[in-house]
């Protein structure tokens, strides 16, 4: 079975790579991970954001009560070797990079220009093979024209690229009026790649406190629809990697997202909720389905659903709307995995 | 290579020490803590020594503990030393004996500091070095930081030599904490004045199994004394070693020391002897004088023991007829100080055997204890004594002594300072940075090879808005200049409040530059001054500027921090370095100073510096004073007197001006100070919404500060309340005519906010506001103090008629312990409080010397005070290290003087009634009102005994008090209980004696600056514990319940008050010993104290510190004595630690074991839980039954028995 893809301008010896997690976020977690057998690793994000506050905490925490009392300078213990936090990670990324055989990718959320790019030439520098650049942004200025926020965006892209000469990806939000233009711009702007979506922290309100509550919860399959859709949209037309990254529960996202035309996946929620070594069972899953299904390799199947390829492409992303009109409530189980099965009967091609 | 560099004393000291050993045993102390907490941080970087190994840095439990472990790692071999001070020197004193016995070699070094005799001291003199003198230790006296570098380094090359131990010393503070610029010692000079054989040497005489010897026997009258004796060649050739060494270090460095270093005339008659810091002093005197014709000299003790007579004489110049010895400590009933009489008598001997022809007359002064100020005028005072007829022994100078007349009068208008020494003098609050943007001008200044600097920083005591006085001179040529500026060319006044309290302008030179952080315009500025301050400006034409550091600060997101933008004023308009080049030098000093803590601290540093030249303004001075305002008085005249004579004039920073009659000769003082200080440090302070507010006393019981008090009250007495006089209808049913009032005391408040974050009461509609809420104090002073004033004229609640199960019961209970210093959010303070609200009118303290007994009793700040009935809490601080054992000492002689009172009522029962007497004897004393029916009966019992003059009844009276049943406590921190008092701690619960003990865990030695205890958890970080404690802090509350007779309870406030109130309750009730552990969040843990409460509520839910209560009498009803008061955790272990710093630390310097020792944190706290369920679940028979017999009263225990 040849599992083999391409993503990012990188061979991957499968299309099943550990997003940025905690699990990625230290060096005995790293190589856990390869031990599991990704095909590539998502360093946990740096976030230049916390990277600013943990020093600035540093910063104010250490001068409360210093020096001013006879007896006492500093109430902060010595911070022998402390390297400050974007340091530490970067050392994080060298150590990393140099003792694992399969390519390790950073993640970066910046803030400001210099940040994105001098960050993203940092970690090229410890030995990442790629920079994944997570654009969190809240559009929340009524002045704000979406169109700028693009731009903005576009141009970050444009400016790393000139700072770095490693692929690199952009993990984008859904919140994109035209995505598919903007993917063409991204591309132009030197992009290698996307990863459809980011998930935003959506918090809730305490009714007790009347104060918003940050939650995180793992991504579900469920959340894997929009995403696939996206990507069976985008594959074939554009140049540019694609890797899906939401909602990879089990080896049946991974084979849904590679039917849809992405070129890899990225999963983290899964290996938080099952650990590390689930990511042995997701690959063996795509190769046991592959093999059910009659497909010798991933190029097979890859595309196979992407919509240029089907033969009403608008049927495809209409097929919920026209549902939802005729029955008025789409049935539970009506979503791509219904098109999915439905393509089971497909003739898979075997080989050439 | 000669390298320049400008270090304190203690760096320059523990740079030659880490250098030159291979072990060293270590446990804080101030002000030697620095050179402890460099060498473990540097053992922790991993530097190496000159024999290519990194230093093991091991903390002791104790100075005695580290003297024995000193003593052990020498027997084993290792080059060996420690770092101490005061008593820490005094408890390695047996030690010390056992290491010079054996001829050790080792060097202690010590930042010499006062011994705690009728108060403690953390500040400088030679008592403790003195105490040492018996030892067999060498003493080596450093006057300067310089010389306290380079005589460490003698000390360690002439004690492998000579074999005889040294303690090295300088002066605490004033040399261990100075900065000064200095040429430090390379790696190769201290190479080569280390001999590698003599080392070797010391390591073959390490005890060995391949070489065996038998050393430490018990020796009989046959020989110990002989054996005594056999050391005498070795202290006969030791002066000479180390002249040796010195020479040696001369040859290497240029820098030649002598065993006594004479300066003067040659043909001096007069001549003063002294040791320590003061030498340079009265040097420069003696320059100064004698370039103006005089003749004398100063002799300075370099080598102090073993003492050379021979050396001595030979500096002494022949021609000196008038000797002054000048002492840094005393010895009260001596004949004289120890120096004084040394010299006196090698100078008798020198005469009586012909090698000197006449006798001078020796006097013996003494001068500077507790770092009190030493200047040129003193010197010069001391020098015009010896000049007059009759001058006496057992003078003092720098003090008023109105009682013996010892002091000698001081002309306070000389100054010998050259003028080309640029001199600065900063008033700034301790949380402003002034201190440390000082270090650093000091740093930047002396960066030029040709520029020299010193600075020297003066603290108040207080943990919270502290005030901080910095002393700062710049020159050409070094600085030797160990005293205060007496004038200055340069004042920052880095807080307007300042103006109005002290005299800070009176050292202003003629034409010098004032620098004013002003909340005001420059062209109103003027309007603000006092009169004094006006005053100084125009005679001495100041030069005036002004800017409103504070406010750009908090625009500028810097907080409290002014630091750059003054240290940048004062390089635009100081003239110390070129404008343009001293704003170069600061950005650059940021750039080293915040270069790690990421782009936005540092962009926010430079900003700073170029917007603080734009918003400085000069002022246009007016030719007149205008104001008629005075400084403030701060303690009314309605004072007591004792309050009004020494501490007002201490707030006032004229303390030195308090004359020996004024202070009471036992250490006895009146408390309650705190309430006169009104120090107006918050910058926001809680502001009350009655309407939203339900009475719960919630905020009141968290509050550090006794800031919030609440009474309800008769509506009718609101006539006479001041306008807008905020009050409530009181919520409880059944007071339909009560209304109830939160006050806060706005003057007092540190403005932690813990309250606010505590209260419960939310506005339902508006989203984040509460019943208070923090709001600008300045608007709300003038209103706060009427307020405040009516508010206490309403009545007080009698403490038997509220509740006080309850914080809604004990808000109205007034607190005996208010406004102490502590930090602004401390976790300690508010149990303290609670335990003065519980028991305070027969509440009695052994408390631990710490943190607590800081800002429990450090002069002036007093906060433990009397209620209106005069009674109040009783407290004393004996040592760190005994404060069990004092404690139960109390207990011993309280129980003792209950028994005799109950004999002599008994005996005089019919004198009395025996009625009254029956009912004396028989009292249940559990509640409030039954202590205040006892309190009735002993009225009467004085009543009926009116004035006697037989002995009986006059004893009975001498302790009739005792008869009002005492509530003893022992308080003090997790240091004290954990590690250097676990031993004393230990046997007083192991007593049957009703002493109650509550233990303040911060879980590190807060005092000294956040120094890992073995109640430091698991996976955390502190000093002495950089790289994360790897083991589990000790359960002392387990190991109390083993005895099975002790009550034990864990609380933490922030959690559960009403357990915590339990549990006071219960220990204080068990006639028994009783171990309370109290979680105290504390600065050290790294994050803001606002959050200090719900950290605790968090450390609880984590399981991390179940609540629980251990109760021996429990099994009276057959019941399990362990009650377990949390839940099972409901949060991970690191949800409640990554929120502080001292845990986070260590994801960043060490994230893979962090990462460990967070999951072996996990397991610890999962498995300690475990385990207390288990005990919880078990049933009562179990336990040790119960030990006290119901059915025999202690008047019936023989004497004895109880041991």
């Amino acid at each position: 079975m040849n599992l083999e893809t391409r993503c990012l301008g990188l061979s991957l010896a499968h299309p099943v790579i550990a997003g940025a997690s905690p699990l990625s976020a230290t060096f005995d977690g790293i190589r856990r991970l390869e031990d599991a057998g990704a095909a590539a690793i998502v360093a946990a994000s740096i976030y230049e954001e916390e990277v600013e506050a943990e020093a600035a905490a540093l910063d104010a925490f250490g001068a409360i009560g210093a020096e001013s009392n006879p007896e006492v300078t500093s109430y902060l213990p010595p911070l022998p070797g402390y390297p400050g936090a974007l340091a530490a990670h970067l050392e994080l990324i060298r150590r990393a990079a140099h003792s694992i055989s399969v390519p390790l990718l950073a993640s970066l959320n910046g803030i400001t220009r210099e940040g994105w790019t001098g960050i993203a030439a940092d970690l090229k520098a410890a030995g990442a093979a790629a920079v994944e650049l997570d654009l969190f942004h809240l559009a929340t200025d009524p002045r704000e024209t979406s169109a700028e926020v693009e731009r903005r965006l576009i141009e970050t892209v444009r400016a790393v690229r000139a700072a770095v000469d490693i692929p690199v990806a952009v993990k984008l939000s859904p919140y994109f009026t035209a995505p598919a233009h903007l993917a063409a711009a991204l591309s132009d702007a030197g992009a290698s790649g996307i990863v459809l979506f980011n998930r935003y922290y959506e918090p809730d309100i305490d009714l007790a406190t009347l104060s918003f509550r940050p939650s995180l919860r793992l991504s579900t399959a469920e959340e894997t629809r929009l995403a696939l859709m996206w990507t069976a949209i985008l594959a074939g037309k554009t140049s540019l990697s694609l890797a899906g990254g939401r909602g990879v529960e089990g080896p049946e996202e991974v084979i849904k997202y590679l039917l849809a035309g992405a070129d890899a996946v990225l999963t983290a929620s899964a290996l938080l909720r099952h650990g590390a070594d689930y990511l042995r069972q997701l690959v063996q899953g795509v190769a046991e389905w592959l093999e059910a299904h009659g497909a010798g390799s991933v190029a097979e199947i890859r595309g196979r659903m992407r919509a240029d390829r089907l033969g009403e492409p608008e049927a495809l992303f209409r097929a919920n709307y026209r549902q939802a009109l005729l029955f008025g409530y789409p049935p539970p189980d009506t979503d791509l995995r219904n098109l999915i099965r439905a393509s089971e009967g497909l003739a898979v091609p075997r080989g050439n | 290579m000669d390298q320049k560099q400008t270090l304190d004393g203690n760096t320059a000291v523990a740079h030659v020490a880490y250098r030159i050993n291979d072990v060293c045993a270590i446990f804080p102390i101030t002000p030697s803590s620095p050179m402890a907490e460099l060498a473990d941080q540097w053992s922790a970087e991993g530097r190496t020594n000159l024999w290519g190994a990194v230093p093991v840095v091991q903390e002791m439990q104790a100075e005695g503990g580290a003297a024995g472990a000193v003593h052990g790692s020498l027997q084993a071999g290792a080059v060996t030393t420690t770092f101490t001070a005061s008593q820490g020197l005094l408890l390695m004193i047996p030690n010390m004996f056992k290491i010079a016995g054996e001829l050790t070699p080792c060097v202690f070094h010590v930042a010499a500091r006062s011994v705690a005799t009728q108060a403690l001291s953390i500040f400088g003199d030679h008592s403790d070095v003195m105490a040492v003198r018996a030892t067999g230790f060498g003493l080596l006296s450093a006057a300067s930081v310089q010389e306290a570098h380079d005589l460490a380094l003698v000390a360690q090359a002439a004690t492998l030599k000579a074999r005889v131990p040294f303690v090295h010393f300088m002066d605490g503070f004033r040399t261990s904490h100075e900065m000064n610029t200095i040429v430090t010692l390379s790696d190769e000079q201290i190479r080569a004045m280390i001999d590698d054989d003599l080392v070797r040497a010391h390591r073959q005489r390490a005890l060995s199994p391949e070489r065996p010897v038998i050393r430490g026997t018990a020796q009989n009258p046959d020989t110990f004394f002989q054996a005594r004796e056999t050391v005498n060649p070795y202290y006969l050739a030791t002066p000479a070693i180390v002249q040796h060494a010195m020479d040696r270090l001369a040859a290497l460095t240029g820098r030649q020391y002598r065993l006594f270093r004479y300066d003067g005339h040659p043909q001096a008659e007069r001549v003063v002897v002294v040791m320590g810091s003061a030498a340079e002093t009265l040097r420069a005197t003696v320059a100064h004088l004698n370039a103006e014709g005089e003749r004398i000299g100063v002799l300075q003790v370099l080598l102090y023991r073993p003492w050379s007579a021979k050396d001595f004489l030979a500096a002494l110049p022949m021609s000196a007829r008038r000797i002054a010895v000048l002492d840094r400590t005393k010895e009260p009933g001596a004949p004289a100080e120890p120096l004084c009489l040394d010299v006196a008598q090698t100078l008798t001997d020198a005469v009586a055997r012909g090698v000197r022809p006449h006798l001078p007359l020796v006097v013996g002064g003494r001068y500077g204890l507790s770092s009190k100020e030493f200047n040129p005028a003193m010197a010069k005072a001391v020098f015009d004594h010896l000049a007059q007829e009759e001058p006496h022994s057992g003078f003092t100078v720098g003090i008023i002594d109105d009682v013996c007349g010892t002091s000698l009068s001081v002309d306070s208008g000389f100054d010998i300072e050259p003028s080309d020494v640029h001199r600065a003098l900063f008033f700034g609050l301790g949380a402003d940075g002034t201190v440390g943007a000082n270090k650093n001008s000091v740093k930047i200044l002396a960066e030029d090879p040709d520029r020299y600097a010193q600075g020297y920083f003066v603290y108040d005591s207080h943990k919270s808005g502290a005030e901080t006085i910095s002393h700062l001179r710049f020159g050409n040529a070094p600085i030797a200049a160990p005293y205060l500026l007496q004038s200055a060319d340069f004042i920052g006044v880095h807080k307007f409040d300042f103006l109005q309290k002290r005299d800070v302008l009176a050292t202003a030179r003629a034409g010098a530059t004032v620098l004013i952080n002003a909340p005001y315009e420059a062209a109103v500025v003027w309007d603000h001054l006092s009169r004094p301050a006006q005053q100084h400006i125009v005679e001495k034409n100041l030069r005036l500027f002004v800017i409103d550091a504070s406010g750009l600060a908090q625009r500028l997101g810097l907080g409290p921090r002014v630091n750059t933008i003054l240290q940048a004023c004062f390089f635009a308009i100081s003239g110390v370095l070129p404008r343009e080049e001293g704003i170069r030098r600061i950005r650059q000093s940021i750039e080293k100073t915040y270069g790690d803590k990421g782009k936005a601290v540092l962009d926010k540093n430079f900003v700073a510096v170029d917007t603080a030249v734009e918003h400085l303004h000069e002022v246009v001075v007016p030719k007149a004073v205008t104001s008629t305002e005075e400084l403030r008085v701060f303690v009314p005249a309605d004072a007591p007197d004792q309050i009004r004579r020494i501490a007002a004039l201490q707030f006032a920073g004229r303390g030195d001006e308090i004359p020996v009659s004024a202070i009471p000769a036992d250490g006895s003082y009146l408390g309650g100070t705190t309430q006169y200080e009104k120090r107006n440090v918050a910058f926001a302070v809680p502001l009350w919404k009655p309407d939203l507010c339900i009475q719960c006393g919630q905020c009141s019981i968290v509050c550090p500060h006794s800031v919030i008090r609440a009474k309800a009250y008769d509506g009718a007495l609101l006539k006479g309340a001041p306008e807008g006089f905020p009050s409530a209808q009181v919520h409880e049913r059944g007071y339909p005519d009560k209304r109830f009032t939160l006050q806060i005391a706005v003057e007092d408040c540190t403005g932690c906010g813990i309250c606010i974050d505590h209260c419960p009461a939310h506005d339902p509609l508006e989203p984040g506001v509460k019943a208070i809420n923090l709001s600008e104090r300045l608007p709300l002073v003038e209103a706060g103090r009427r307020e405040l004033a009516f508010f206490e004229s309403l009545p007080e609640h009698r403490r038997e008629q509220v509740d006080l199960h309850l914080s809604r019961g004990l808000q109205f209970v007034q607190p005996l312990f208010e406004f102490s210093g502590a930090c602004a959010g401390c976790g300690e303070t508010p149990y303290l409080k609670l335990l003065s609200q519980l028991f305070g009118d027969r509440l009695q303290i052994a408390n631990a010397t710490g943190c607590s007994s800081i800002y429990g009793g450090n002069l002036p700040s007093l906060p433990w005070r009397a209620d209106a009935d005069g009674r109040g809490p009783a407290w004393n601080n004996s040592l760190f290290e005994d404060n069990g054992e004092f404690g139960l000492g109390m207990r011993l002689a309280v129980d003792q003087q209950v028994a005799m009172a109950r004999d002599l009522v008994r005996a005089l029962a019919e004198r009395i009634g025996p009625r009254l007497a029956d009912e004396i004897l028989g009292a249940p004393q559990r509640t409030d009102s039954e202590i205040v029916a006892q309190r009735g009966r002993i009225d009467e019992l004085r009543r009926v005994l009116g004035d006697p003059a037989d002995g009986p009844a006059r004893d009975l009276l001498a302790v009739v008090e005792y008869l009002v049943r005492r509530s003893l406590w022992i308080v003090g921190g997790d240091g004290w209980a954990y590690d250097i008092g676990a031993g004393g701690l230990d046997h007083v619960l192991a007593q049957n004696r009703d002493v109650n003990v509550l233990v303040l865990d911060t879980e590190v030695y807060s005092n000294t600056g956040g120094q890992a205890s073995k109640a430091t958890p698991l996976g955390a970080s502190a000093k002495f514990a950089a790289a994360g404690k790897r083991t589990p802090r000790k359960d002392l509350a387990l190991q109390a319940i083993a005895y099975g007779y002790v009550y034990v309870a864990q609380v933490a406030l922030g959690s559960s008050p009403e357990q915590t109130i339990q549990a006071l309750r219960d220990a204080e009730a068990y006639e028994g010993p009783a171990l309370v552990l109290a979680y105290s969040h504390c600065i050290a843990h790294g994050y803001d104290m606002r959050d200090g409460m719900k950290q605790q509520h968090r450390a609880v839910a984590s399981g991390y510190w179940p609540l629980f209560r251990y109760d021996p009498r429990m099994r009276n009803s057959d019941m399990n004595p362990f009650r377990l008061d949390s839940t099972r955790p409901r949060l991970p272990v690191e949800e409640f630690a990554y929120r502080e710093l001292r845990y986070r630390v260590l994801t960043q310097t060490r994230p893979e074991e962090a990462r460990m020792l967070m999951r072996q944190a996990q397991a610890a706290a999962n498995e300690r839980y475990r385990l207390y369920e288990d005990m919880a679940a078990r049933d009562g028979t179990r336990f040790h039954p119960f030990w006290q017999d119901e059915a025999v009263t202690r008047d019936e225990i023989p004497a004895g028995a109880a041991q």
